[in-house]
C-alpha cells in the first residue's frame, strides 16, 4: 500500500514525512515526528488532549488525517515555549498548580493559547465554553480557568 | 486496514470521478469528525478517502447578488461563525451549526457532513429545513438540486446516488421582518446530542406571520419538515392559539424512538415545548428585538 508523502510546517519548521493514508495527525506527530506532547485520551474528539492548531485554528489531531497536513501549518505544545522561555500560560499553570496528572495539560495550554489569540479579554464564561472540549479529571477546572484569566490580564497589562 | 488510498483533488470533477470510480467503499472527508471516529471504531473501512477541502466551491461562503447565501458543504462551523454577514441573516442556522461539538470540533465539522452523516439528531438539519435550504449535489450524471429535507433517507443513509457529492447549501433571500432560531433539548448544558431539536424560520409583516417553516430533529428516523405547524403560524399574529396549534402539529408529527436519552412520550411532549420557545425567539429576532 502506497504511503502518502506530506510536506508541511510544524512549529515553524518545514518538514516532510511519510504516513499511511488512514494515519491520524496525532499518530504521525507522536510516532513519526517524535512530538509526544500531544496526548491520546479518547481518540474520538471528546477529550481535547490531542489539541493542536492547523493554520491557527484549534483542532483535535486525532480527528485529522496526517495526509491533510500537506501545505498547512501545524502548531503543537512543543512550539509553545519560545527561545527557552515558557509561554506565560505555561508559567501561570505552574504557578497556580493548574494541573495534576498532566495528561490534559498540553491540550489545555494549546486551546487556551488559541483562545487568547482570538479573544485577549475573555470572561470566565467564555473561557469555560472555549475549553468545554478539553476534559480534565483531576483539577475540577477552576484552577485552569483561573490561570487562563490571570494570564490574559497579565498579557494585556504588559502590552499597555 | 488494507488498501486505503487518500486523494485530495483540486476540482469537483476530479473528486466525483475518483469517488464514483471507487464505488461503495469510498468515503468523503470534509471535517472528519464523524468519519475518523467511524474508521477508528472499525464501523467504516474505506477503500478510498476523498478529501474535498481543496475544492473552492466546497469551502466558500458566498452572498449572492439576489440576497441568497451559498455555503460550501465543507465549511467548518467556526468559519461560518466568522463570516461578517451570515449570522446576521441566518442566526438560527448559525446557532444550530455552532452547537455541534467543542471548539475543536467547530474548527472542522461542517453542515454538509452533518447532513450526510444522516443522524436523526443532527443539529444543523432541522434549522436548514426551516430555512428552506436547497442543496446542490454533483455526481457522474451531472448536477441536481434537492430540498434539504429530501437528503436524509434514514439513520446513516441519504438519498444521494452512488458517486454523488454534496456541494453546497443555498439559502433563499430574506424579506424584511424575517429571522430564524434553533433550540435543542439536551440533558446537559452543552456538548451533547439532541433529544429533540427544533428550527423555526418566519417572516412578520405588521405583526402578522406571512411565511413560516418548521423543522424537527431527533423525533423520527430523519429530520422532518412540519408543514402543518407552519400553516398554523402563517396568517396569525403568533397568538397563543396559533402557537399551541403549531406545537400540537409538531407533536402529531413525532415518530420517535425510546432510548436512554428520552422516551417516546417525553420527546413528543418536548417537540411542542421547543416549537413554542423557538418560534418566540425567531419572532423577537424578526422584530429586531
Amino acid at each position: 500500500m502506497a504511503k502518502v508523502h506530506v510536506t508541511t510546517t510544524v512549529n515553524d519548521e518545514p518538514l516532510e514525512f511519510l504516513c499511511e493514508p488512514y494515519e491520524t495527525m496525532l499518530d504521525a506527530l507522536r510516532n513519526q515526528l517524535a512530538l509526544t506532547g500531544s496526548k491520546e485520551g479518547c481518540a474520538s474528539g471528546d477529550c481535547g488532549a490531542c489539541s493542536i492548531t492547523l493554520d491557527d485554528r484549534l483542532v483535535c489531531s486525532c480527528l485529522m488525517l496526517a495526509a491533510e497536513a500537506e501545505g498547512h501549518e501545524i502548531r503543537t505544545i512543543e512550539g509553545m515555549a519560545r527561545g527557552g522561555r515558557l509561554h506565560p500560560l505555561q508559567e501561570k499553570f505552574l504557578e497556580q498548580a493548574a494541573l495534576q496528572c498532566g495528561i490534559c495539560t498540553s491540550g489545555m495550554l494549546v486551546a487556551s493559547e488559541a483562545l487568547l489569540r482570538k479573544n485577549p479579554n475573555p470572561s470566565e464564561e467564555e473561557v469555560r465554553f472555549w475549553l468545554a472540549g478539553n476534559l480534565c479529571r483531576c483539577t475540577g477546572y477552576d484552577k485552569i480557568v483561573r490561570a487562563v484569566l490571570e494570564t490574559a490580564t497579565e498579557i494585556r497589562e504588559a502590552a499597555q | 486496514m488494507t488498501d486505503i488510498r487518500y486523494v485530495a483533488p483540486q476540482t469537483l470533477d476530479e473528486a466525483v470521478g475518483a469517488y464514483a470510480a471507487a464505488g461503495s467503499a469510498a468515503r468523503i472527508l470534509a471535517g472528519g469528525t464523524d468519519l475518523l471516529v467511524q474508521m477508528r471504531s472499525g464501523a467504516v473501512k474505506p477503500g478510498l478517502i476523498v478529501d474535498i477541502k481543496k475544492i473552492r466551491e466546497l469551502t466558500a461562503i458566498d452572498e449572492l447578488s439576489g440576497g441568497s447565501f451559498r455555503v460550501g458543504a465543507a465549511v467548518p462551523g467556526a468559519v461560518l461563525a466568522e463570516h461578517p454577514r451570515f449570522g446576521k441573516v441566518w442566526p438560527g442556522v448559525l446557532e444550530s451549526v455552532n452547537l455541534i461539538g467543542s471548539t475543536q470540533v467547530q474548527g472542522r465539522a461542517s453542515a454538509g457532513g452533518n447532513l450526510c452523516n444522516a443522524s436523526p439528531a443532527g443539529d444543523s438539519v432541522p434549522a436548514m429545513i426551516a430555512a428552506g435550504a436547497v442543496v446542490t449535489v454533483q455526481g457522474p450524471d451531472g448536477r441536481r438540486e434537492l430540498d434539504v429535507e429530501d437528503v436524509p433517507a434514514g439513520p446513516g443513509r441519504t438519498n444521494l446516488k452512488p458517486g454523488e457529492i454534496l456541494v453546497s447549501f443555498t439559502l433563499p433571500p430574506r424579506p424584511p421582518g424575517s429571522s430564524d432560531a434553533y433550540l435543542r433539548m439536551i440533558p446537559r448544558t452543552e456538548m451533547d446530542i439532541a433529544v429533540v431539536g427544533c428550527g423555526v424560520s418566519l417572516t412578520l409583516k405588521g405583526g402578522v406571520c406571512t411565511h413560516a417553516r418548521v423543522g424537527l430533529g431527533a423525533v423520527a428516523p430523519t429530520a422532518l419538515l412540519i408543514e402543518p405547524a407552519a400553516q398554523a403560524l402563517i396568517g396569525s399574529r403568533l397568538d397563543d392559539a396559533a402557537i399551541n396549534a403549531a406545537a400540537n402539529a409538531c407533536r402529531a408529527a413525532c415518530r420517535p424512538i425510546d432510548d436512554k436519552r428520552g422516551t417516546i412520550a417525553y420527546r413528543t411532549q418536548i417537540a411542542g415545548v421547543l416549537l413554542k420557545r423557538t418560534a418566540k425567539i425567531a419572532a423577537e429576532r424578526a422584530q429586531g428585538k
